[in-house]
C-alpha cells in the first residue's frame, strides 16, 4: 500500500545522532534530519532577532530626542544597517527556513527533504555569513552603513580605503546568504513536487505547503538578480570597476534595478508562509474548513508572478519615466486582489465557527487586523502620487513594519506556539504566551502606528536627527520600542522553561486535521518511516467527518502509543 | 446534501438585513469623516500638486477606513459570537466555501483597484503638466543646460540645484548663489538638478514634490509655489553620515520681494553657504574623530546669501 515515489534508500539511512530526541547534541552538529534542521535555522534566528532587537533599540535611544545626541550620526546609520540586514536575513529568513524544514515533509508524509546534506549545508552557511557579518563591527571604520538597499555610489565611496571594510563584509555576507537560501529552495521545491504522500494530489496539500512552494519559486527566479547586483557592487567597491559608479560611465540606477528585481519579491518569500500559516491556524481554532480553499491556493500562486513584475514601484521618484509608473502602478494595485481574496477567506472561515482564543490564536488575529492595515498603506504607497510625497518617509518605515513585524512577525510567534508541542514533545504555558501577546500587540501598535503621521508630516527615513515638530510621535515610537523588548521576556521563558519541564504533549493536543498531527510528538526520525499514509480527502475537513487518510484509526493510534 | 425535510431557509432574517445596513451606514458616515480630518495630518499646502495629492490621498483614506473597520467589526464580531465555551469541543459550520462570494470578492476589489490606478494615472498626468521631469545624461565636465531640455512653459529659472555630501547651493540665472531657494509665488520655476557626489533627493513637504538627484545625469524639474512662507527642503534619499542635516528652507515670496531680493543678494559678496555637515564635522574632529567612518563634508559652497537656518519653519 506504500507506493513512494522517493529513494527508498533514504529510509535506510543510519540516523546521524542516536538517542535523539533526549541527546540534545544533535542540535550542534551537521545533522541531516529535517526536524533537526528546522529547529537549528529557528533557534538561531530567534538569538539574532534578539540582536536585531537590540540594535533597534539603540536606534530607538537615539530618537527619542530631536538632535542626534545618544550615538554620532554615522554610528546610527551603521546601526540601522546592521538592523535591517541582521533582521532580514538572520532572522526572518532562516526562521520561515526553520518552519519550511519542519512542516513540509510532516505536512506531505516525507521522511525527510529531498537533498537532506544540501540541506544541512544550506543551514550551516547562516552562521557562517552571520560571523563574516557581525566581524564588520569590529573592522576598523565598522559595519556597513550605506542601509540595508547599499545603493551605490554612497555604498561604494570606503571612506578609509582599507581593502576589508564593512561594507566588503556585508556584500560578501549577503552573497553568502542567497548561496545559502537558493540551496534551500532547490530542496524545499523538490521535495515539495517529488515527495508527497500517495493520493496527496496538489488540491489536497495544506495551504502552508503551497505558500511555502510559491514562495521558494521566488527565492529561484529573484535571488540570481540580487546576486549578480550584489557581486558587481563588489567589483565595484574592490576591483575599481564601474558598473555602477558613473564617473567611469555606470549608472547607479542599474544597481536599483537589480536590487529591487529580488528585495521587492523577497517580501513576500517573507510574508507567504506566514499566509500559509494564518491559514492553517484559523481553520484549527475555528473549528472549520477553510472557506475557498482551492482559491486561496491558487492565489498565492498568482501572488508569485504578480511580485515579479511590481519592483519599480520602489523608483517612482528616481527619475523613472512616466509610462513606466503607470505600468509598474497598475501591477502593483493588481497585488491587492489575490491578497484580498485571501484576506476575506480568512474571514469567511472565522464566520459561524467555534472560536478559541488561546495564544496562536491571538497573534493570527492580531497579525490579521495589522496586515489589513498594512496593507491598506500599501495600496496607498503604490499610487505613484502618492508615493512621490510619502515614499523614502517614515510612512514608508511604518508601513513596511506593519507588514514585516506586525504581520510576519505575529505569524511566526502564531506558528512557533502552535507547533511547539508538535516538535518539542511539549506543551508550552497558555498564561506566559497570552502574557507574551498583550505586550507584543499594544508594543508594536504604539511603536509604528504614530511614526505613520510623522511620515505624512514629512519625516524623512533613516535619519539620526530630526526637527523638533516629529518629537512627539517618536516619543511614543520609542516607548512601544522598549515595550517590545519586554515582551520577548515571557516569550524566552516561557520556550526555554516548557522545553526543559512543561507538561508531556499529546499527539494531537488541538485536534487538528493534517499529516503532522498523526505523527507522535516529537515525531520519529522518519516520520511516518514504512507506513506512509494515504492522503483521501482535501485538508481542513473540520465538522464534515471525513477522514483525512486511509486507515486513520491505525495512525492515530500509533501516534498515542509511541 | 440531501435533506429529507426542507427548511425554508431562502430569506434572511429582516432584522439582520435592517442591522446589517446600519452597521454600514455607520461605516460609511465614520470614513468620510476620518478622509475629511486625513486632510489634517498633511502639511499646509504650497503648489500647484499639493490639491491633487491631497484629494486622492483623503480618497484612499476613506476607502481604506471603509475596508479596515468593516473587516475589523467583521472579526470582533466574529470573535464575541462564535467563541467556543471552555469545554465545548465540536466543530463550526462545515462550510468550505462559496463560489458565488468568492467571485464577487475577486471582481469587486479588480474594479476598485484598476479605478484607483487609471485615476491615478490622470493625476500622474496632471502632475507631470504642472511641472514635468526629464532625466538627461551628463558627462563629466559638461554643464547641465548644455544637455537638459528646459521647460518652456517656466516663468522662472534655469535654477541650477547642486547639491552634495552635506549641503545644497541654488545659482539663479542672473549668477545669485543661494544656500536657501528663494521663489516667487504662482509662477512655474524650472530647476536644473545635479548631483556632485551621491544620490540625493530634493523633497519639500509642503510642496508633496521629491525627487531624486542622481550623480551623472540632471534633472529638468519645474515647480509652481501656490502660498507666501517658508518652508523645509528636506534631503529625502539616505546620502551619508550627516544625511539627518542636510535640510535648508524654500522661501515663497510676492513677486516683488523676490525681485528685491535677487537684487540686493547679487550685490553682496561671496561667503561661504549653509553646510550643516561641516560643522558636525568639525566637532567630531575635536572630539578625536571617535565614531564609524565617513567621507569629510564637502567645502562649504560660496553664497552670495548664506541663509538664516535658525529661522522657523511652517513645514
Amino acid at each position: 500500500m506504500t507506493t513512494t515515489k522517493y529513494d527508498p534508500r533514504i529510509l535506510k539511512t543510519q540516523h546521524p545522532v542516536p538517542g535523539a530526541p533526549d541527546n540534545w547534541k544533535r542540535f550542534f552538529t551537521f545533522n541531516t534530519d529535517a526536524k533537526v534542521i528546522g529547529i537549528q535555522y529557528m533557534g538561531l534566528a530567534l538569538i539574532f532577532l534578539l540582536v536585531g532587537g537590540l540594535l533597534a533599540m539603540v536606534m530607538r535611544g537615539e530618537l527619542i530626542t530631536p538632535p542626534a545626541d545618544l550615538v554620532d550620526p554615522s554610528v546610527y546609520n551603521g546601526l540601522y544597517t546592521m538592523h535591517g540586514t541582521v533582521m532580514l536575513f538572520l532572522f526572518l529568513f532562516p526562521v520561515l527556513n526553520g518552519f519550511n524544514n519542519l512542516l513540509i515533509p510532516t505536512m506531505i508524509g516525507a521522511p525527510d527533504m529531498a537533498f537532506p546534506k544540501i540541506n544541512a549545508a544550506a543551514f550551516w552557511l547562516v552562521p557562517v555569513f552571520a560571523i563574516v557579518l557581525l566581524a564588520s563591527f569590529f573592522v576598523p571604520g565598522g559595519p556597513a552603513s550605506s542601509g540595508w538597499w547599499s545603493y551605490p555610489p554612497v555604498s561604494i565611496q570606503n571612506p578609509l580605503g582599507h581593502f576589508i571594510n564593512g561594507q566588503f563584509l556585508w556584500i560578501l555576507a549577503v552573497a553568502l546568504s542567497g548561496v545559502s537560501s537558493i540551496m534551500g529552495a532547490i530542496n524545499f521545491v523538490t521535495t515539495i513536487i517529488r515527495m508527497r504522500a500517495p493520493g496527496m494530489s496538489y488540491f489536497r496539500m495544506p495551504v502552508f505547503i503551497w505558500t511555502a512552494w510559491a514562495a521558494q519559486t521566488l527565492q529561484l527566479i529573484g535571488l540570481p538578480a540580487l546576486t549578480g547586483g550584489a557581486i558587481m557592487l563588489l567589483f565595484d567597491l574592490s576591483f575599481g570597476t564601474s558598473f555602477f559608479r558613473p564617473e567611469g560611465g555606470g549608472d547607479p540606477v542599474l544597481y536599483q534595478h537589480f536590487f529591487w528585481f529580488y528585495s521587492h519579491p523577497a517580501v513576500y518569500v517573507m510574508v507567504l508562509p506566514v499566509f500559509g500559516i494564518f491559514s492553517e491556524l484559523i481553520t484549527v481554532y475555528s473549528r472549520k474548513p477553510l472557506f475557498g480553499y482551492k482559491f486561496v491556493a491558487l492565489a498565492s500562486f498568482i501572488i508569485t508572478f504578480l511580485g515579479l513584475i511590481v519592483w519599480v514601484h520602489h523608483m517612482f521618484y528616481s527619475g523613472t519615466p512616466q509610462w513606466m509608473r503607470n505600468l509598474f502602478m497598475v501591477t502593483t494595485m493588481l497585488i491587492a486582489v489575490p491578497t484580498g481574496v485571501k484576506v476575506f477567506a480568512w474571514l469567511g472561515t472565522l464566520w459561524g465557527g467555534k472560536i478559541r482564543l488561546s495564544t496562536p490564536m491571538l497573534f493570527v488575529l492580531g497579525g490579521l487586523v495589522n496586515f489589513i492595515f498594512g496593507g491598506i498603506t500599501g495600496v496607498m504607497l503604490g499610487t505613484a502620487p502618492i508615493d512621490i510625497h510619502v515614499g523614502n518617509t517614515y510612512f514608508v518605515v511604518a508601513h513596511f513594519h506593519y507588514i514585516i513585524f506586525n504581520t510576519i512577525g505575529f505569524g511566526i510567534f502564531a506558528g512557533i506556539y502552535h507547533w511547539f508541542p508538535k516538535f518539542t514533545g511539549r506543551m508550552y504555558y497558555e498564561g506566559l504566551g497570552k502574557v507574551h501577546f498583550v505586550l507584543t500587540f499594544i508594543g508594536a501598535t504604539l511603536n509604528w502606528l504614530p511614526l505613520h503621521w510623522a511620515g505624512l508630516l514629512g519625516m524623512p527615513r533613516r535619519v539620526a536627527s530630526y526637527d523638533p515638530e516629529f518629537a512627539i510621535w517618536n516619543v511614543i515610537a520609542s516607548i512601544g520600542a522598549f515595550m517590545l523588548g519586554v515582551a520577548s521576556i515571557p516569550f524566552i521563558l516561557n520556550i526555554v522553561s516548557s522545553w526543559a519541564r512543561g507538561p508531556k504533549a499529546p499527539a494531537n493536543p488541538w485536534n487538528a486535521i493534517g499529516l503532522e498531527w498523526l505523527l507522535p510528538s516529537p515525531p520519529p526520525a522518519e516520520n511516518f518511516e514504512d507506513d506512509v499514509p494515504t492522503v483521501i480527502n482535501e485538508p481542513y475537513g473540520y465538522g464534515l467527518g471525513k477522514p483525512l487518510v486511509e486507515d486513520q484509526e491505525f495512525y492515530v493510534r500509533r501516534s498515542m502509543e509511541a | 446534501m440531501t435533506s429529507t425535510t426542507p427548511k425554508p431557509k431562502k430569506s434572511l432574517p429582516l432584522r439582520l438585513i435592517i442591522i446589517l445596513i446600519t452597521l454600514v451606514g455607520l461605516n460609511l458616515i465614520v470614513s468620510i469623516q476620518i478622509a475629511r480630518w486625513s486632510l489634517s495630518w498633511l502639511p499646509v499646502a504650497a503648489s500647484t500638486a499639493a490639491p491633487y495629492v491631497d484629494g486622492l490621498f483623503s480618497l484612499e483614506v476613506g476607502m481604506g477606513a471603509f475596508l479596515f473597520i468593516g473587516c475589523v467589526g467583521f472579526i470582533l464580531w466574529s470573535v464575541i459570537i462564535n467563541r467556543a465555551d471552555k469545554y465545548d469541543e465540536s466543530d463550526g459550520l462545515p462550510i468550505e466555501g462559496n463560489t458565488k462570494l468568492e467571485i464577487i470578492w475577486t471582481i469587486i476589489p479588480f474594479i476598485i483597484v484598476m479605478a484607483l490606478a487609471v485615476y491615478s494615472i490622470d493625476i500622474n498626468g496632471k502632475l507631470d503638466t504642472l511641472g514635468p521631469k526629464n532625466k538627461y545624461d551628463v558627462a563629466d565636465e559638461q554643464s547641465p543646460q548644455a544637455v537638459a531640455t528646459l521647460d518652456e512653459l517656466s516663468e522662472i529659472g534655469p535654477i541650477e540645484v547642486i547639491s552634495r555630501q552635506w549641503n545644497w547651493e541654488f545659482v539663479y540665472p542672473n549668477g545669485v548663489r543661494s544656500s536657501e531657494l528663494h521663489l516667487p509665488i504662482n509662477q512655474r520655476a524650472n530647476f536644473l538638478l545635479t548631483s556632485k557626489d551621491v544620490i540625493h533627493s530634493l523633497y519639500i513637504p509642503a510642496f508633496r514634490l521629491k525627487q531624486d538627484i542622481i550623480p551623472g545625469s540632471v534633472i529638468s524639474y519645474s515647480i509652481t509655489p501656490t502660498r507666501e512662507g517658508r518652508y523645509r527642503l528636506r534631503d529625502a534619499h539616505f546620502s551619508g553620515a550627516y544625511f539627518s542635516e542636510n535640510q535648508t528652507h524654500v522661501i515663497v515670496q510676492s513677486e516683488q520681494n523676490f525681485e528685491s531680493w535677487l537684487e540686493l543678494t547679487n550685490s553682496k559678496p561671496l561667503v561661504p553657504g549653509l553646510s550643516p555637515g561641516t560643522v558636525f564635522y568639525q566637532k567630531r574632529l575635536s572630539k578625536g574623530n571617535k565614531g564609524w567612518a565617513t567621507v569629510p563634508p564637502a567645502p562649504p559652497p560660496m553664497v552670495n546669501d548664506p541663509g538664516n537656518p535658525e529661522e522657523t519653519h511652517e513645514a
